[in-house]
């Protein structure tokens, strides 16, 4: 019983990771750049909400509406005053500018705030512990919560790309940018636009961690790690994939937890070595993983 | 007019080392007169500072330690990020296994001061499984690849009871020497670590290797096309990256005697290299030694500002990325022509004599 529980768990546990991983999905799907500061930038947000929430006694979820916006701005500033400007450098120069970025962030928190970890838990009352008892498990309602956000969000973006207009901008943009120039479209805003999208999945994900832990200046590293495993565990080209990938990591760091005191991170890390290995006995050759696709 | 070539392609050009004779009325050269002068006063320099520890005070020898295990580190990251087009967030995993190793090895009775460099070619041999997993991502995926091997590391070096968790341990085998001898030894072998991994990727830049793996760092696809073995030429950069990475561990280990795993395999390490490197000038030879002189000054200078400081240090390195790539040393070779150690090739018309 303890294990199906540890399963059940997992599978939430991996809504909130692939939360947490949409948002580097989309930007490496369309920019093909991996942002080394999201999870850093994650725990910006968190930290907004979070004083939003103390100072102003806001609730936890009004805080992240009005950090959104917030972190949107923050992500078109990015893209047009970084990751533009280093894209054109060449193709390791955003990984070293991004990285920069993430100290930065990392070390400026730790000035203003301080070292102590902080939570939102006790700003959202009953939602923090409550849980409904299912077939005999226990199902928190914020991990219900955080699970169906993650499809919805994923859903949404998925949905927001395949009919949309901007959506078919983004995909041109993200298929041959010099050609969806030719043809009218502002590869430059719609790059500027899809970072914006990008951050404010960001913002939400950092607001749930902060609800659903402790969050500290120095939480964006394992955060940055956890999205990145969840994209290339679900390896598939999709959003979808993503939330595959996650539930994945999340049943296996909470298997790994039953099996022993410090399983928990070593199992999500070993399963995301062994899905690479798998794909290297598959494919012997170069392989296509995650969004990668052929060009 | 001299006109500096990186890597003209194929290893016939390798062939004397001295000037062979292309079309067109030039000379290929890798000799000027410049580095032959510069490459002497290197060598002297080199002997001055292994002479140095007699005139120099206790405090000076440490700090010079210091010093060439910077000067170790990003060499290492250089070779990786700025040749074989490598940039990793997770070297620091080779840096705290080359301590780790060190401790295990004089646990099980093998004499201190060779165990730190047993411990790196243990590091070494171990990076080739590695490099199997991870030289087959590219990018962004290898960088934060790294970054979980590295992660996952540490817990497993965590699970060994001689460590005891964060709680660490010691080199108490390093006690059997007394205090000033052990600082003129991990001095001496600092510094000979440092000199001999900096003429090893001296004379594989000036290789067949060096020409492939600057063919492979701007296309990979292309060299491939002409001949140039990809991964294997990667795999030996990335092999011995993580030797020197180990050795500088196992190095740093000697100069504080404690290992704790958190500081070993802290990120923090890779935020220095990357540092160093793009100050420097990465995919540039004297880059790196610049940049750890440069980064070894600052934090000497302003460590104390604690978070500051790393503040600094980042928002130098965004800087540099967005507005000077090629670092300082890569800006000063494109105005100047200068290349004070010949590891390209120079065309120089036959003409103007020098």
């Amino acid at each position: 019983m303890s294990w199906l529980n540890q399963i059940v768990q997992g599978i939430l546990l991996g809504g909130y990771y692939a939360l947490l991983a949409c948002g580097l999905s989309f930007m490496f799907g369309v920019m093909r750049i991996i942002n080394l500061a999201h999870g850093s930038l994650a725990v910006v947000a968190a930290y907004g909400v979070l004083t939003l929430a103390d100072r102003y006694e806001l609730n936890p979820f009004v805080a992240l509406a009005l950090v959104m916006p917030g972190m949107a701005l923050l992500g078109w500033v990015l893209q047009r005053l970084m990751l533009e400007r280093s894209a054109r450098a060449g193709e390791l120069v955003p990984i070293l500018a991004t990285f920069g970025l993430a100290v930065v962030l990392d070390n400026t928190l730790f000035s203003v705030f301080g070292a102590d970890s902080r939570s939102l838990a006790p700003s959202i009352d009953t939602l923090a512990y409550d849980g409904v008892e299912l077939a005999g498990f226990t199902i928190g309602h914020l991990s219900v919560l955080t699970f169906a956000l993650s499809v919805v969000l994923l859903g949404g973006l998925h949905l927001v790309l395949a009919h949309t207009a901007i959506g078919r901008q983004i995909r041109s943009v993200a298929d041959d940018p010099a050609t969806a120039q030719l043809v009218g479209v502002n590869a430059t805003a719609v790059n500027a636009m899809a970072s914006a999208i990008a951050m404010m999945t960001v913002a939400v994900a950092g607001t749930f961690l902060a609800m659903r832990a402790a969050v500290d200046p120095y939480a964006g590293a394992p955060q940055l790690i956890f999205a990145f495993e969840a994209v290339m565990i679900g390896g598939a080209g999709s959003l979808w994939g993503t939330l595959a990938g996650g539930i994945a990591l999340g049943v296996a760091q909470s298997l790994g937890a039953q099996i022993h005191s410090q399983g928990f991170l070593i199992a999500g890390h070993v399963l995301f070595l062994l899905v690479l290995l798998g794909r290297l006995l598959l494919a012997g050759r170069p392989l296509k993983l995650a969004l990668t696709r052929s060009r | 007019m001299t006109v500096t070539a990186n890597h003209l392609q194929t290893g016939d050009l390798n062939v004397g080392g001295a000037a062979l004779l292309p079309a067109n009325g030039r000379v290929v050269e890798r000799w000027t007169a410049l580095s032959k002068v510069s490459v002497t006063m290197l060598v002297l320099a080199q002997v001055a500072l292994a002479l140095a520890p007699m005139t120099l005070s206790d405090g000076m020898v440490d700090r010079l330690t210091v010093l060439f295990i910077y000067g170790i580190l990003a060499l290492m990251w250089n070779a990786l990020a700025g040749y074989a087009g490598l940039v990793s967030v997770g070297h620091q995993a080779f840096f705290g296994l080359g301590a780790y190793g060190a401790v295990r090895l004089a646990d099980a009775g093998v004499s201190p001061y060779p165990a730190l460099l047993l411990a790196a070619a243990c590091v070494a041999l171990l990076s080739v499984p590695i490099s199997a997993f991870m030289l087959r991502l590219k990018g962004g995926e290898f960088a934060i690849g790294m970054w979980v091997v590295a992660a996952l590391c540490h817990l497993l070096v965590n699970l060994d009871t001689l460590i005891q968790g964060e709680t660490g341990t010691s080199l108490i085998a390093l006690q059997r020497y007394d205090a000033g001898s052990r600082r003129l030894i991990t001095y001496w072998l600092a510094l000979a670590t440092m000199v001999g991994l900096a003429w090893c990727v001296f004379g594989l830049l000036r290789s067949r290797v060096g020409s492939a793996l600057q063919a492979i760092r701007d296309s990979e696809e292309a060299a491939a096309s002409i001949g140039v073995r990809v991964l294997p030429t990667k795999r030996l950069i990335f092999v011995l990256s993580a030797f020197g990475c180990a050795a500088a561990g196992a190095l740093w280990l000697a100069t504080s005697v404690t290992f704790q795993p958190k500081t070993y395999f802290s990120v923090q390490w890779t935020a220095y290299m990357l540092f160093m490197v793009l100050v420097g000038g990465i995919g540039t030879y004297e880059g790196p030694i610049l940049g750890a002189v440069v980064f070894f000054s600052i934090e000497t200078l302003f460590g104390a500002a604690g978070v500051t400081y790393l503040i600094g240090l980042g928002v130098t390195a965004v800087v540099f990325a967005l507005v000077l790539p090629r670092g300082i040393w890569g800006a000063v070779e494109r105005k100047l022509g200068l290349q004070l150690l010949p590891v390209g090739y120079r065309l120089r018309n036959r003409d103007t004599s020098s």
